[in-house]
């Protein structure tokens, strides 16, 4: 296919005769093929990963405030995380009206920080539930996210992100509170 | 003795069909790739591991990055009817040439009564950082909330379904803005939405 015809097989024409050495004018098409197929694996790979990711976010409901019965978690069941300025976050288990259950404790986002803490914290409602006999996955682990003006929206998503990546099915976004503002302030983070 | 003879093949292979085949499909990827379109306003989405792919259709887009906010629709005929109601909205008329070429804008952050020099102007002008102060979202003059619920009446009565959101925060957007936007789709029961992310490893 890719060699010339080079005109031999045009039977024998005065033997002994001195010919030219015919060489195959053929083109080595490999190179070729190899560049085409690593443009192709390039291509393909940039259509589908091109395409942005994106993260499902739900929100609660506007609460009703004529509900007379508003949901009630007990507090060992929460963790509050709160979101403050550089890059920094801060814990606590239970109410700010009084000393927390645990913390408040600041931490920073990630494996090293945030991450641990989730998943003890998981693990410890689970095995509270289990030993009483609830069910795991509609009591477990509630997570409070209480963004503060002073983070920013990569924080929001890291702290979604923590989510899935813990596997905490109860989350949810909650206005940050005045007791929230002093846990940071007297933590240097807002 | 016969000499046992060996018959001496060519150990190479024809790579003509191999050539042929594949230059064809490397034609058709680069055909069906999409060019990066320019976007009016530059956001540097942060990552995420989470990898839900975003739909194509039926969505719509806001756009938050330094304290602006843009928005654009996907479908034109979606589009079109969005820019005609708000016309009606806020008194603006837009000829049938200037709905045409709304149709064909992705995305776009300016006050209505600027709406018709948006259109007006040319396509690089328009993507010039800085040309388009973002639609106003502010408690006195909130147009981002007309621009989203309009959006989503005109895609319940053209096709039915409600509209997807998409957020597409810059990853040094500060909380309060993208709050002020969560609020406003939140006071129109759109509790359900994408953020737009980038993709990395769960080892951070």
């Amino acid at each position: 296919m890719a060699e010339l015809n080079t005109g031999d097989g045009g039977g024998k024409k005065g033997g002994g005769k001195v010919r030219s050495k015919k060489s195959n004018p053929g083109v080595d098409l490999t190179a070729m093929v190899d560049l085409a197929f690593l443009l192709i694996t390039f291509f393909i790979l940039t259509t589908t990963l091109s395409k942005p990711q994106s993260m499902n976010l739900a929100l609660p409901d506007t609460p009703d405030v004529n509900d007379p019965i508003p949901p009630e978690t007990p507090a060992w069941r929460t963790l509050t995380i709160v979101l403050g300025s550089g890059d920094k976050v801060l814990w606590y288990s239970g109410r700010t009206d009084g000393p927390p259950l645990d913390g408040p404790v600041v931490t920073t986002y990630g494996k090293a920080g945030i991450r641990d803490l989730i998943l003890s914290k998981k693990k410890g409602v689970d095995d509270r539930n289990k030993s009483t006999g609830r069910d795991l996955e509609k009591e477990g682990i509630t997570v409070i996210l209480k963004p503060s003006e002073k983070s920013n929206y990569k924080n929001f998503v890291d702290i979604l992100d923590e989510m899935a990546i813990t596997g905490v099915k109860k989350y949810a976004t909650v206005d940050i509170t005045p007791a929230d503002i002093k846990f940071l302030e007297t933590n240097n983070i807002y | 003795m016969a000499k046992l003879k060996m018959s001496k093949k060519s150990t190479k292979v024809d790579m003509t069909a191999m050539c042929d085949m594949a230059f064809l499909l490397l034609s058709f990827f680069i055909m069906t790739a999409t060019a990066k379109v320019p976007e009016a306003l530059p956001v540097e989405t942060p990552a995420s591991t989470v990898q839900t792919k975003l739909p194509d259709e039926n969505l719509g887009t806001l756009s938050i990055a330094k304290g602006k906010v843009f928005y654009g629709v996907s479908g034109r005929e979606i589009r079109v009817e969005t820019l005609k109601r708000m016309g009606e909205k806020y008194g603006v008329a837009f000829t049938d040439d200037e709905q045409k070429k709304f149709s064909l804008i992705d995305g776009f952050g300016v006050d209505m009564r600027q709406m018709k020099q948006l259109i007006a102007m040319k396509n690089e002008d328009r993507m010039k950082d800085g040309t388009q102060p973002g639609i106003p979202f502010d408690s006195i003059n909130n147009q981002l909330k007309d621009w989203i619920q309009i959006s989503r009446n005109v895609t319940k009565d053209l096709d039915n379904k409600d509209l997807d959101i998409a957020i597409k925060g810059d990853s040094k957007e500060e909380y309060p803005t993208v709050k002020k936007v969560l609020d406003i789709l939140q006071k129109q029961n759109k509790n359900n939405f994408f953020l737009v992310t980038g993709l990395r490893s769960d080892d951070f």
